[in-house]
């Protein structure tokens, strides 16, 4: 049946599971920044080094994260695409009619290319050795300076870690009552555009009066369990920032650091 | 009209690290106009097994015949096989979707293909059946109580007309009038139109009153077939596997160990009382 790999969590315990979810949050925010500075192949190469040391330390299987380069695949081979014909640019590679596939073309694909796949790797990490509940309280903590101009960061870390909950519960009813319209021979599968958005009403009717009777339900558990938003909430598990956390950071400031000066040098000996 | 299954298996997640084995190499035969009793505890492989019965799921390994016909062998006759074998889940009011209690039952006749005035008989006649009166043929499904609601999803497959029923823990979290009420209905189908029934239940006391033949079903696999003598006089067996006899079974065997002089196959309560008051009137 379906399979969501948004939020999938990969149970392991290594330095990059056991660090505090905020430093995770803001290294990874830092190194998709930084991936798009990179402005030549050597740089690339110590980025694709320092990845793979981070997914060696993480202990997530390579499998895992390659399974969620597989889904965005199409992404990157369209986009590396239009950058080979829309880059302009002076070095002909070859021509043919009015396509002209140029050297600053192909630089430019690939630097792209590699772009995405790195940005995406980076933040499968992520989510790959962090809980959603871990993340939702990060994002939380991440939007605390913007509650003074007004953003409810409590109320949307609520809903994440809520919309996280009932993604399997409601694909599990999607699929049983998907079943039960089938025995009663609805067919999902053939005809056209109209026919085939008809016979969803007897799949989204049951689905959406399901979800809301379970919002109903959840509200008024939350209720009776005393739950009135943020103010003067306090936590089972409070988030500690350890010296593992400042090492990360370190690391990553060193793999910065590193970048800047490769930039540097092969913009002065004018490396690709 | 006998369904033969026949060294059916399946897996959950298949090919993963999550793999479980969820039906192991299950054979059994259901005759015609049999009313079986399928028995088993949460997770054994009830859900998955009937609903291998109308090709919801296919079988990763083995057959399921049906009159002479492999379900799964044709995907042009799916329709017609789901026509002939109707199902109805667990909360099946939970399926109901259309404007009115009309429309939703004339759902399925209407997929079939049927003419208007068929399906408005059909409609009319399935509704009836399950005692709904025509002055709720018009309401929104939503507005009817929920054991209701639950005659009306059953009604929705029973216009189907399947020649095989299968309903999956039909008054699961109904009150106990509701649930006399909807089994009593079943009961009726059966006699009346002759189809073969299969009830997935949890309790031993519906099974009891109703089925002539039980499965019995654990970690996948057949465990006991028999009839509901032979099945609720093995306590032993049952209880090995986290399931039990009837009450009235367990206080017919107290009672006999205490040296009254009752007979040995009494599985339901109408039975016990009259069986114990005539002992008692002897005496």
């Amino acid at each position: 049946m379906l399979k969501v790999t948004i939020g999938q969590y990969y149970p392991a315990d290594s330095f990059i599971h056991r660090l505090d979810a905020r430093m995770k949050l803001l290294c990874t925010m830092i190194f998709v920044v930084v991936i798009f500075f990179i402005g030549n192949f050597l740089g690339y190469a110590l980025a694709a080094l320092y990845l793979v040391v981070v997914i060696r330390v993480s202990k997530v299987p390579p499998k895992f994260l390659l399974r969620g380069l597989r889904a965005i695949l199409f992404i990157i081979v369209f986009t590396a695409v239009l950058n080979v014909f829309f880059t302009p640019g002076e070095t002909l590679v070859f021509e043919l009619g009015f396509v002209r596939v140029t050297q600053e073309g192909l630089l430019a694909a690939g630097r792209m290319g590699l772009r995405l796949v790195m940005l995406i790797i980076g933040s499968s990490i992520l989510t790959l050795t962090t809980t959603p509940i871990q993340l939702t309280d990060a994002i939380e903590s991440a939007l605390k300076p913007f509650k003074k101009i007004g953003v409810p960061a409590h109320e949307i870390a609520m809903m994440m870690t809520i919309a996280l909950r009932f993604i399997p519960t409601l694909i599990e009813e999607m699929d049983k009552i998907m079943k039960a319209q089938m025995a009663r021979g609805a067919d999902f599968d053939t005809g056209g555009i109209v026919k085939k958005a008809r016979s969803l009403v007897p799949l989204l009717v049951p689905l959406f009066i399901s979800a809301f009777r379970r919002a109903e339900e959840l509200a008024l558990a939350m209720e009776s369990r005393c739950y009135r938003g943020d103010v003067g909430r306090t936590r089972m598990k409070q988030m500690k920032m350890a010296l593992r956390d400042l090492g990360a950071l370190i690391s990553l400031a060193v793999f910065t650091g590193g970048l800047f000066i490769l930039n540097h040098i092969a913009n002065i000996h004018g490396i690709w | 009209m006998s369904i033969e299954i026949k060294n059916l298996c399946h897996y959950y997640g298949k090919g993963s690290t999550f793999e479980k084995k969820a039906l192991d190499e299950i054979n059994l035969t259901i005759e015609k106009g049999d009313f079986v009793g399928l028995i088993g505890h949460t997770g054994s492989g009830k859900s998955t097994l009937v609903q291998h019965l109308n090709a919801l799921i296919k079988p990763q390994s083995g057959n399921i015949i049906i009159d002479g016909e492999d379900i799964n062998a044709d995907k042009s006759r799916l329709k017609a096989i789901r026509t002939k074998v109707g199902l109805v889940f667990q909360y099946p009011e939970h399926q109901l979707f259309d404007m009115t209690v009309y429309k939703d039952v004339a759902f399925g006749p209407k997929n079939a293909g049927l003419s208007e005035e068929e399906v408005d008989e059909r409609v009319k006649t399935s509704l009836e059946m399950v005692g709904i009166a025509p002055e709720l043929h018009q309401k929104s499904p939503f507005e009817l109580s929920g054991g209701q609601k639950r005659r009306v999803a059953i009604a929705g497959v029973l216009a189907m007309r399947p020649e095989i029923l299968v309903l999956d823990e039909p008054a699961a979290g109904l009150d106990p009038r509701g649930r006399d009420e909807i089994l009593g209905q079943v009961k009726l189908m059966h006699e009346k139109l002759g189809i073969t029934v299969i009830l997935v239940s949890h309790s031993m006391e519906d099974i009891a009153r109703l089925v002539n033949r039980i499965l019995v079903i654990n970690g996948g696999k057949i465990a006991l077939t028999g009839t509901p003598a032979e099945i609720f006089s093995k306590f032993d067996e049952l209880e090995a596997i986290g399931l039990s006899s009837t009450q009235t079974a367990y206080i017919m065997r107290d009672l006999q160990a205490k040296g009254f002089n009752l007979p040995n196959n009494i599985f339901t309560v109408d039975e016990a009382v009259a069986t114990i008051l005539e002992v008692y009137l002897h005496e």
